[in-house]
């Protein structure tokens, strides 16, 4: 009913609401919130982990994943709040775009709108700190690109900020100790890229056992399938022919094709015919003379036999990954049909060593020496299987961080440093415009601060006095001064060797923007009825 | 009367199960279908303007978008109501014929049916109020075209575009990068527009959206992008000089439609089919190598062996191209889409200048793009953003504006915006009122005050207050005879629109003011609704 005692007719669906004004904004303010402050107390080298546990009945529905990784933990999450998914989606594609920073981005966004939820209280029109918002963020990045560095890309100094970068994103997650172990290994893998950004080059082998220090990188290539019972294990200057081919039967494709026979002479004239075309194809294989051949699909005991018969290596079953990863790594050409021997030299990749190798309890197959040599393995040991899998997505963040890093060149400092810096432009600027709009400003500076008054939170310390007295020391001109999180002081990020790359912080601060004045601009939510399913 | 008694005095049935359906029959079906219709309205009355607020929506699937956009808000909204449908339908309309003023259209009608709704408690027949409407609508049609000026589009660089644009994507969430969004839209439309015969084809500019950088990061294509990779991992990322080849047949054994059996009854067949299946592959290989093409793009998949052969005869590949992609690719390259190997011959192959392959983010996404093609200049807009739903509304953003640039090309007509247009045919509706001798006076006065709504609304909208700011606005549109005076709604510190340099095409006011009027109308017909007791 209408404030006129009009009985309103019902205009959506059943089970459809609407929310209004103040309700929608409240709704989406404590959505969005709720979702900072959950992951907030993952951020920094003293933030804690997760445990995450999916619901539903069944055996494999009772794995857990223990994890820092903040997009990990959102995608993860099932929400109901239509602001907090938007979070969620910033923190995906933070991860997609840049691969670290995740979780800065959703508490960023959140801390934006705790401020901004102040501001409505005070009846300041949410355009009003929109507004305030985008002047803030121009400034703030701005400010950021201004204080960044670069180094040349060959000089021994951008190698050391790459293993400081790495340094620095593996102090929160769980193999903090060995930093320094997996901050070396994960910056030469990245370097042999050479300024490629496929990361698909870099393969990650994770075997439980032993301890996470050691793990290694490996030069050469390693491939988790075995060699074909019968083959010899190890091969030296090895020629490889990579193929995409079924080798077990070869199925007729014409469509609609049919066996009819009459006799049982006919079918034994058939089996030949089968068993012919098949000696054919590993005949027409032969004569490319490859020593060894890897195929993506299975192989059948006969040809297998006929190509161990010449003293092939067979490695069946390789999967398209590992299949484009060999023919990548040996220059080999991925072949499905076999008519051209004489391009026998294009097609065939090259190795120096094949072997097969035992890792732990398993057995693989090594590549050393390919012809182009940027594949690389890293190789993770570790007690457990929630360790491997957190410690993988560690170094998928590092090597992500890395490359970006390798591609973008600038570098900040870290500690807290950047947020701070930013924060301060954000207040000079608040300084200098009129209207309501600088109320926002200087709220936006606030969020930016929470980054480190959060981090310091997480170590157990003093952040209030600890942010006051980084903010004097950036006043004094220390531009180099951050957070400490040894001891709990404000010390010099120079000195201490932490950095950051500066493309991380800017997509943060850039996606975490957007989010919370998507959100801001919010004043109605519309919920859908939700859909039925059917229960079988 | 559902029941009646025959001579006889037997029962009879007139209606069926006239129990179980819902019935409102006159004033109380009138008052019901406007409060329906005016729920919608009042729903989307915050988002007009350009300090409009934006809408969010959880579909039944749970996945959120938030959007600005008149047309998708109500379409999102699963209304059942069968008059809200209607205003659902008009915004659409709306949305089909112009591209823009979706919100406006939907406003507009709510503030028609208020007023209409005090009329009839005055007692005045529905069908004297939309005689009144009509009439008034027909006044300020003309009022608009008076005051409407035409603009020299190609001045100053296209100036004029770009602002009509700017003020198209003033009220989104993307308004912060308005004139380089406008730019980017004026851009793209220019490019495929036929400036001689006043026509653009919106199929050559296509929206491809991509996560991730920011909204700035959103640039202008001059070629064609897909989304897609070749289809084999080693052929060569880039092609220069491309004669593309444009498939409609997958690479695979032809699968005739009527329905076959082929008996193999001896070895000596099963050996012939499989040369023939080996000769299939090599004579489709070899009839698109002779025709002269360098790569081929095709709407099916391939077959493992027919992929290799490819490769092998350097000729890069594209797999499961979509539909639409294919047309374009056809129209921008010159190519004929060809639907069988046999009939490849050198005529029909398109031509661009270059293909090449190219990498976002750190997932292994890569997109083709085709640039410098042959024929007319296809565009693509690469829009960027932090989330999924900036994406997409940025998109229907951007949608929005082309819209409006492609409008101002084929007439070159505007009005002023800031609810300027609308006061100016207020004051002439209400001065041709008096000229009504009959009952539709009142309509016709309730006309002007409803087009009065939209300058209020936005000014509402904007945290001025209503009926000051459209009171001075009307008094000095009367003084000065200046129908370009508005609402400031950017504190910009002037009311004359012509200053603020808030553009709107004639054709998307006209359209708002015809098809409001035309729906209350509509909705002013309906004296009796039956409807199912449940639904």
């Amino acid at each position: 009913m209408d404030i006129v005692g009009n009985v309103l007719p019902q205009v959506l669906k059943d089970e459809a609401t609407e929310d209004k004004g103040e309700m929608a904004r409240l709704q989406s303010f404590v959505g969005a919130i709720a979702v900072a402050d959950l992951v907030k107390t993952t951020l920094g080298p003293k933030g804690m982990d997760k445990i995450l546990k999916p619901t539903g009945p069944g055996q494999e529905m009772t794995h857990i994943t223990v994890t820092n990784d903040g997009a990990t933990i959102l995608k993860s999450m099932y929400v109901e709040n239509p602001a907090a998914k938007i979070l969620i989606e910033i923190s995906k594609t933070q991860d997609e775009e840049v691969g670290d920073g995740t979780t800065t981005v959703a508490v960023l966004a959140g801390e934006l709108l705790r401020e901004g939820e102040k501001l409505i209280q005070k009846r300041i029109h949410p355009q009003h700190v929109i507004a305030g918002w985008r002047i803030a963020r121009d400034v703030a990045l701005k400010r950021l690109r201004d204080i960044s560095s670069e180094n040349d890309i060959k000089s021994q100094e951008f190698h050391n900020d790459l293993v400081k970068i790495a340094r620095t994103t593996l102090s929160s997650k769980l193999i903090t100790q060995d930093r320094d172990y997996f901050a070396d290994l994960c910056v030469k893998a990245v370097l042999r890229l050479k300024g490629s950004s496929n990361l698909d080059y870099i393969q990650i082998i994770k075997l439980p056992g032993g301890t996470i220090r050691d793990s290694y990188l490996d030069d050469g290539f390693i491939l988790k399938k075995q060699i074909t019972i019968g083959c010899k294990r190890r091969i030296e200057n090895a020629k490889i022919l990579v193929a995409n081919t079924a080798m077990d039967y070869d199925k007729i494709k014409i469509y609609g094709t049919k066996v009819k026979v009459n006799s049982m002479d006919k079918v034994a004239e058939i089996e030949a015919a089968e068993k012919e075309k098949m000696k054919n194809k590993v005949d027409k294989i032969l004569k490319y003379q490859p020593t060894v051949f890897v195929n993506r699909q299975l192989i059948y005991n006969y040809p297998e036999q006929l190509l161990a018969d010449s003293n092939i290596t067979v490695i069946e079953h390789a999967d398209f990954e590992g299949m484009e990863r060999v023919a990548a790594a040996t220059g080999a050409e991925i072949l499905s049909t076999f008519d051209a021997p004489e391009r026998r030299d294009q097609v065939l990749g090259h190795c120096d060593l094949i072997e097969e190798i035992m890792i732990g309890e398993e057995k693989m197959i090594k590549f050393t020496g390919c012809k182009k040599n940027e594949a690389c393995t890293i190789v993770l040991r570790g007690s457990s299987i929630h360790i491997l899998d957190e410690v993988d997505r560690s170094i998928h963040d590092v090597l992500c961080v890395l490359t970006t890093t390798v591609k973008n060149r600038r570098v900040v400092w870290g500690g807290g440093n950047s947020e701070m810096q930013m924060a301060a432009a954000c207040e000079e600027e608040a300084k200098k415009v009129q209207g309501k709009q600088a109320l926002a400003i200087e709220a936006y500076a606030r969020a930016l601060r929470q980054i480190p008054t959060i981090i310091c939170d997480n170590g157990g310390y003093d952040s209030a006095e600890l942010i006051q007295n980084f903010n004097v020391e950036l006043q004094k001109g220390n531009l180099t001064s951050g957070l400490n999180m040894n001891d709990g002081t404000i010390g010099d990020m120079q000195e201490l060797g932490v950095k950051e790359c500066m493309r991380v912080k800017e997509q943060a601060v850039m996606a975490a923007s957007e989010a919370a004045e998507l959100i801001m601009r919010v004043d109605d939510i519309v919920k859908c009825a939700p859909r039925k399913r059917d229960r079988a | 009367m559902s029941l009646a008694f025959d001579d006889y005095g037997r029962p009879y049935i007139i209606l069926r199960d006239q129990g179980q359906k819902k019935r409102m029959k006159g004033l109380e079906a009138y008052k019901s279908n406007i409060l329906a219709a005016k729920a919608i309205a009042n729903t989307l009355q915050s988002s007009l303007g350009p300090k409009g607020m934006d809408k969010m929506l959880v579909s039944p699937d749970g996945d959120v978008s938030v959007t600005n956009d008149g047309a998708t808000i109500v379409e999102k909204m699963e209304i059942q109501h069968p008059t809200a449908k209607l205003l659902v339908e008009l915004s659409q309309s709306q949305d089909a014929e112009i591209g823009d003023g979706t919100t406006g259209v939907v406003v507009l009608a709510g503030k028609l049916l208020e007023q209409a709704l005090t009329l009839l408690d005055k007692g005045i027949h529905p069908l004297k109020i939309s005689d009144g409407f009509d009439r008034a609508c027909d006044v300020a049609i003309k009022h608009l075209e008076q005051i409407a000026e035409e603009i020299d589009i190609q001045a100053n660089d296209h100036e004029a575009l770009i602002q009509a644009a700017c003020t198209a994507l003033g009220s989104k969430v993307v308004s912060k990068r308005k004139r380089e969004l406008g730019k980017i839209a004026v851009t793209a439309v220019l490019d495929v527009a036929d400036l001689t015969r006043k026509d653009v084809n919106l199929d050559l500019i296509k929206i491809q959206t991509k996560t991730g950088g920011s909204v700035e990061d959103t640039r202008l294509i001059s070629g064609i992008l897909i989304d897609k990779d070749m289809s084999h991992p080693q052929m060569q990322k880039e092609v220069t000089d491309a004669k593309i080849c444009l498939l409609t047949c997958p690479f695979e054994p032809p699968k005739p439609k009527t329905k076959h059996n082929i008996n193999i009854s001896n070895a000596e067949d099963y050996n012939k089919l499989y040369q023939q299946e080996q000769q299939y592959f090599i004579d489709m290989v070899k009839l698109v190598k002779n025709s002269g093409a360098n790569i081929a793009l095709c709407q099916w998949g391939f077959d493992d062996e027919a992929n290799h052969l490819l490769l092998q005869n350097d000729l890069p590949a594209v797999r499961w191209v979509s539909g639409t992609d294919v047309e374009l690719i056809a129209m921008a390259t010159g190519a004929r889409i060809i639907p069988r190997f046999q009939e490849i011959t050198p005529e029909k192959l398109g031509k661009a200048g270059s293909i090449k392959e190219v990498q976002f983010g750190t997932s292994n996404e890569r997109m083709l793009v085709i640039e410098n093609c042959q024929c007319t200049k296809a565009v693509t807009i690469l829009i960027r953003g932090g989330s999924q739903m900036i994406v997409d509304e940025a998109k229907r953003s951007i949608h929005d504006a082309i819209c409006v640039i492609r409008n101002l090309i084929k007439d070159n007509r505007i009005v002023y915006g800031g609810g300027s247009a609308e006061l100016a045919c207020a004051l002439q509706v209400l001065q041709y009122a008096d000229e009504v001798s009959s009952v539709e006076q009142y309509a016709v006065r309730s006309f002007a005050d409803a087009l009065e709504g939209i300058p209020s609304c936005l000014a509402d909208n904007c945290g001025l207050n209503p009926i000051t700011s459209v009171a001075q606005a009307k008094s000095r549109q009367l003084s000065e005879k200046n129908p370009r005076i508005g609402i400031d709604c950017m504190d910009l510190g002037t009311t004359d629109m012509k200053e603020q340099r808030i553009y709107e095409t004639l054709s998307s006011k006209k359209q708002q003011i015809q098809l409001a009027t035309q729906v209350v109308k509509m909705i002013l017909k309906i004296d009796d609704v039956i409807a199912p007791d449940d639904y």
